[in-house]
């Protein structure tokens, strides 16, 4: 019998916490899978944040540590700098590292660190109730929302990679979505490019994935991959935003 | 063609439906005759013949339920 796909071994036994369809679950398998293909995991340490993901730590099968919320970069480069032989990633969603944490980001980012961020953009606070995040599409319903975000109330939401790609010292960037198959492969490409990129000590890398929250935005998870494709992917476009080893 | 077989972590199903719509065979049904200790209908195959083998399912599940093996 050859296996085709099995659980990833970075993966604990334990069972996800997250609701049904919620792409957090796609993107630990995609880091995990990353993991043990590149043979980091046993020096590898998960920065969860505050959020859904607060529990990360107990599904990556390597180290972690929870961080306070949007100080994820912080702590990581503490532990990247104490010990620089480590993989050291922080696993953000949009509410941690682009409203509370987003000084924590910029300035990890313009001080190059060598640590990897994966950003889950999925529009809105999950964890606490589907309110607006600083990543809410304009006109897109929230709880602290309900006629939809309006611009001369709320502003724009907040373009990360486009934002960071202004930094010289970031050194790889892209944005990629998990709402299909061949998306999902494109993510997996990234994450191992950007964990790739910290292993031979290049800098400040991020993936943002734009995922989907179906219980905080009120749909089935089948619609909320539909939402992403149609509502977030003319927004934020896919795309590398900069990638330091290409231009060579 | 080599057959496939399915292998289910029913337990950790939570009956999102992502596997059956992403599907190319369309072959995956929830099992409404079974409740999970999680109180979901969890996800089972109506057709494991019919099964290619694509792990399209496997990927795209968020809970790690699904595993195919080729005999």
């Amino acid at each position: 019998m050859a296996i085709i796909y099995e659980k990833s071994k970075g993966l604990t036994e334990r069972p996800l916490t997250y609701c049904p369809g919620c792409s957090h679950g796609i993107v630990h398998k995609l880091i995990a899978e990353t993991l043990v293909e590149l043979n980091l995991l046993d020096h590898t340490v998960a920065i969860a944040p505050v959020g859904c993901s607060v529990f990360a730590y107990d599904f990556f099968n390597c180290d972690g540590v929870q961080a306070a919320h949007g100080r994820a970069p912080a702590v990581a480069t503490g532990i990247k700098r104490v010990a620089p032989e480590s993989i050291v990633f922080t696993y953000q969603g949009d509410g941690d590292l682009a409203a509370i944490g987003t000084a924590e980001t910029i300035h990890a980012a313009h001080r190059g660190e060598n640590i990897t961020v994966i950003f889950i953009n999925n529009a809105i606070y999950g964890m606490t109730g589907g309110q607006l995040a600083p990543t809410t599409l304009v006109g897109q319903k929230t709880s602290t929302s309900p006629f939809g975000r309006n611009v001369a109330h709320q502003g724009l939401p907040i373009k990360v990679c486009e934002m960071l790609a202004a930094i010289p010292s970031s050194y790889y960037l892209e944005r990629t979505s998990v709402h299909d198959v061949p998306h999902i492969r494109k993510t997996k490409a990234a994450i191992k490019k950007a964990f790739q990129y910290q292993v031979d000590g290049k800098g400040f890398s991020m993936v943002e994935i734009l995922s989907g929250c179906p219980v905080g935005w009120n749909v089935s998870p089948v619609e909320s991959m539909k939402f992403i494709k149609e509502q977030m992917m003319p927004y934020y476009p896919l795309g590398v935003y900069r990638d330091g080893g290409a231009e060579i | 063609m080599a057959k496939v077989k399915l292998n289910f972590a029913e337990a950790l199903c939570k009956g999102c439906f992502l596997c059956a719509d992403a599907c190319p065979k369309k072959i995956l049904e929830l099992n409404e005759d079974k409740v999970n200790q999680k109180g979901y209908n969890p996800i089972h195959c109506t057709d494991e013949g019919a099964c290619i083998g694509c792990a399209m399912c496997a990927v795209i599940c968020p809970d790690s339920v699904i595993g195919l093996e080729r005999e």
